[in-house]
């Protein structure tokens, strides 16, 4: 137990330092807010609270405030996203050719709902309004990669891909 | 230290000369270059790979004078990745990586087209040239002039086509005043959607008092299925810089922000080394050109908010805030980002800036239709053939864009409807086809011009389901400040998931269309007002559909699969018990030689029995 504290202490510090060395890189004015939110989401997968308090402290905004803005924007999550997150476009060109199945395929494959993440934490699920690759449609992404002209087949061998991966 | 007007001239001429194969087909050019579309449907069918196979074979067999160039968006996206060779411009087409060899081979050392690889039209006749196909041959390129001509990360080929000479002419040779009154004259209006006067916009900045002013680029394009904003930044993002510095100028404001989804990053990147390079060369910063004016460009990222896209939720997301709408009036003109005077313009009227200046309100005004000016950027998509982006002038009929220019609808189906405007927009049935496309006919039809997405529905799509696509978006958008938005619309999703699980009634009708036209009148923000357009619109044009839905509880397209029901015809069903085998869930019984049955309780609508069935006896 006493081990356990402490490597979440440890852990914290950690991540304490890494979030000042973000901060120490712009003013301190409330403007920059969502910029710096924007980065320690693509540095972490996720906003952890004690970014929260380090960035409370720094531009003097309320913790309140912040988790308003955070809750606010779909790009920002609390929970730590699964190391390849597959997200299935649902705008409407995607939408018209048929990714609802594409969706419908990815939960049951992944025994998870959108929004959720595996136990493992190998495998995030989520939906997205248009990466803009409409020629393509229907898309879904895994993490950077882009997967045009899905089908429910095309999904199922990527995903397994995935699965085999470390 | 930064370049003079004579440097910007000379680098211009210089540049041209070469970069003349580009746009002159019988340029005498001993140059050849490979073009290779970067834009993000490109760049997700692996054309970064295809670059690179091409710089590498290029060194490998020590190949002189040809370059590979990587450029924006073509338009085509369905037909990508896309490789265009000039001078002589063989359009390439759904070309791989490993092709790469065979057209340095077969065309750049043989002289021979590779014919595979070229563009075939639906009646299988095959194009050589970009310019010859059917896409291209209605369009008008203003906005998106250079896209897919220019290298968007060399600012260079950006001056050698015209770049800064609209900046140079309007700070030094004209008033601010002249700069309103010629945007003015030219008619354009502003193309995120509302169509609002953009020399008038330009003109009430003006006319404010403030020591600070601010010029915005809404580059936040929310409206799933719309990409000619992400396109443009992609493609020419010069083009849209110089324009905020000229509006920048006629306003008086030496600050600009262009607000950005964090969802495009190659656009994001494009705008970082655009910005880098115009402050290296003095074109962003203190005294342009040696004037008093100066100008700066700072980009803010979005965080995936749609509402973001409306003027003032868009400032207050700058402001470091959730991003929810201020009540208007007072305007942004009067009291925008930080509460001073801001103009706020989408990416796309400005991109029309610099060739208004450079051509004059005159050239742009004889374009279009008598009260929207100039060209507009489509988006299309969904279930037509050419999926891409198509420039087409005021006035160009939709007709004329889905069939003449898309290619019609795929896979022997009929057209039943376009979604124009979005979210905000509203569904067009086929009687409408020849409307001259403005903004005062879509609105007329009940749509609007929206942001330009343009997606084409065939007749397999329910209505009902595709308002209900809509609803579940602006009801998961909303951002909660006022409760017809926030409650209204939820009540309405409600009402259509009822209608398409079979528990609607006819009650439901009229409670929809009561709450839709409330909500239109009560909401304090553009999403709000606009978000029940699609339902609106539907109801209008496809009233039987929605009556199927809550009378016969039957959904003829079967999208709704709570209401689908397959049956087979007795009369054409010869017992081959094909439908039987096929049938995942063993839904389909009978004897063999003998009609067959299929138990609605069981059946899980797949329609693969229907596809399967030899004598068509299978339907819905």
């Amino acid at each position: 137990m006493e081990e356990n504290t402490k490597n979440i202490n440890c852990a914290e510090e950690k991540i304490k330092k890494e979030i000042n060395e973000i901060l120490e890189k712009y003013t301190q004015t409330k403007d920059n807010l969502i910029t710096i939110l924007n980065e320690v989401q693509v540095k972490y997968g996720y906003i952890p609270k004690v970014a929260q308090i380090e960035i409370s402290n720094y531009l003097n905004i309320a913790l309140a405030e912040i988790y308003g803005v955070i809750t606010f924007y779909s790009r920002f999550t609390l929970v730590p996203k699964g190391k390849y997150n597959v997200s299935v476009c649902l705008g409407t060109a995607c939408f018209v050719k048929g990714s609802r199945e594409i969706l419908e395929r990815a939960k049951a494959k992944l025994g998870i709902e959108e929004g959720q993440t595996t136990q493992d934490g190998k495998f995030s699920l989520d939906t997205t309004r248009c990466v803009g690759a409409c020629g393509l449609a229907p898309v879904f992404t895994i993490n950077d990669e882009v997967y045009g002209k899905a089908t429910v087949k095309k999904i199922d061998e990527v995903l397994d891909m995935y699965m085999a991966k470390e | 230290m930064g370049k003079t007007i004579e440097d910007i001239d000379n680098i211009r001429k210089e540049k041209r000369k070469e970069l003349d194969l580009r746009v002159n087909i019988n340029s005498d050019s001993i140059e050849k270059h490979i073009l290779v579309c970067q834009g993000t449907g490109c760049t997700s069918s692996k054309s970064p790979e295809i670059l690179e196979n091409f710089r590498r074979l290029i060194e490998e067999k020590n190949i002189e004078n040809v370059r590979v160039i990587k450029t924006g968006c073509f338009g085509l996206c369905s037909k990508g990745p896309i490789v265009i060779i000039r001078p002589e411009d063989t359009f390439y087409s759904m070309v791989k990586p490993e092709d790469c060899e065979e057209i340095i081979n077969t065309h750049i050392l043989g002289g021979k087209i590779v014919e595979r690889l070229l563009c075939k039209e639906l009646n299988g006749a095959v194009v050589n040239r970009l310019d010859e196909l059917p896409f291209y041959k209605k369009q008008m390129r203003i906005a998106l002039k250079n896209c897919g001509v220019i290298n968007p990360e060399d600012i260079d080929e950006y001056i050698a086509f015209d770049g800064f000479k609209a900046l140079e002419k309007v700070i030094t040779t004209m008033s601010q005043d002249e700069v309103i009154e010629e945007i003015s004259k030219s008619g354009l209006r502003g193309r995120g959607g509302a169509g609002f006067p953009t020399g008038k916009k330009w003109s009430f900045v003006k006319a404010e008092n403030s020591e600070q002013k601010y010029v915005i680029c809404n580059a936040d394009e929310g409206d799933p299925g719309a990409f000619m904003d992400r396109s443009i930044l992609e493609g020419d993002p010069h083009s849209v810089i110089e324009a905020m510095a000229i509006a920048g100028y006629a306003i008086g404001a030496s600050k600009g922000f262009i607000y950005v989804r964090a969802e495009y990053p190659i656009a994001v990147k494009r705008l970082q080394i655009a910005i880098e390079q115009e402050r290296e060369y003095g074109l962003l910063g203190k005294n342009i050109f040696g004037t008093d004016f100066s100008f700066e460009v700072e980009i803010k990222l979005g965080a995936g908010a749609f509402v973001c896209g409306e003027e003032t939720a868009l400032i207050e997301s700058i402001e470091g805030k959730r991003g929810q709408p201020r009540v208007k009036p007072p305007y942004p003109a009067k009291y925008g980002l930080w509460y001073k005077p801001t103009l706020i313009n989408n990416v796309e009227t400005y991109a029309n800036i610099t060739r208004i200046i450079l051509n004059g309100a005159d050239w742009y005004s004889s374009i279009g239709t008598e009260t929207s000016k100039g060209t507009k950027v489509f988006a299309l998509g969904g279930n037509v053939n050419n999926v891409g982006l198509v420039e087409v002038p005021m006035g160009t009929t939709l007709r004329e864009i889905i069939y003449d220019i898309g290619g019609g609808i795929p896979n022997g189906r009929e057209f039943k409807a376009a979604q124009t405007g979005g979210p905000s927009g509203g569904c067009i049935p086929k009687e409408h086809l020849d409307t001259k496309i403005d903004y005062e006919s879509l609105a007329q039809i009940g749509s609007m011009m929206g942001s330009g997405g343009l997606i084409v529905m065939d007749d397999t799509k329910c209505m009902v389901n595709i308002a209900k696509f809509y609803l579940d978006f602006t009801v998961s958008e909303s951002c909660g400040k006022c409760t017809p938005c926030r409650i209204g619309t939820k009540r309405m999703l409600e009402i259509l998931e009822r209608m398409c699980d079979g528990n609607g009634t006819e009650e439901d009708l009229y409670k929809l269309e009561k709450l839709a036209f409330n909500i239109k009148r009560s909401a304090i923000c553009g999403l709000g007002q606009t978000a029940p357009n699609p339902v609106i619109s539907t109801m209008k044009y496809f009233r039987e559909e929605y009556r199927q839905h809550v009378t016969a509880y039957e959904c003829k397209s079967m999208e709704c699969k709570a209401l689908a029901k397959i049956k087979i015809d007795e009369e054409k069903c010869r017992g081959c018990d094909i439908c039987k085998k096929v049938c995942p869930v063993g839904a389909i019984t009978g004897e063999p030689g003998k009609v067959h049955t299929i138990d609605q309780s069981k059946c899980i609508k797949c329609r693969s029995c229907m596809q399967k069935c030899p004598f068509k006896a299978i339907g819905c």
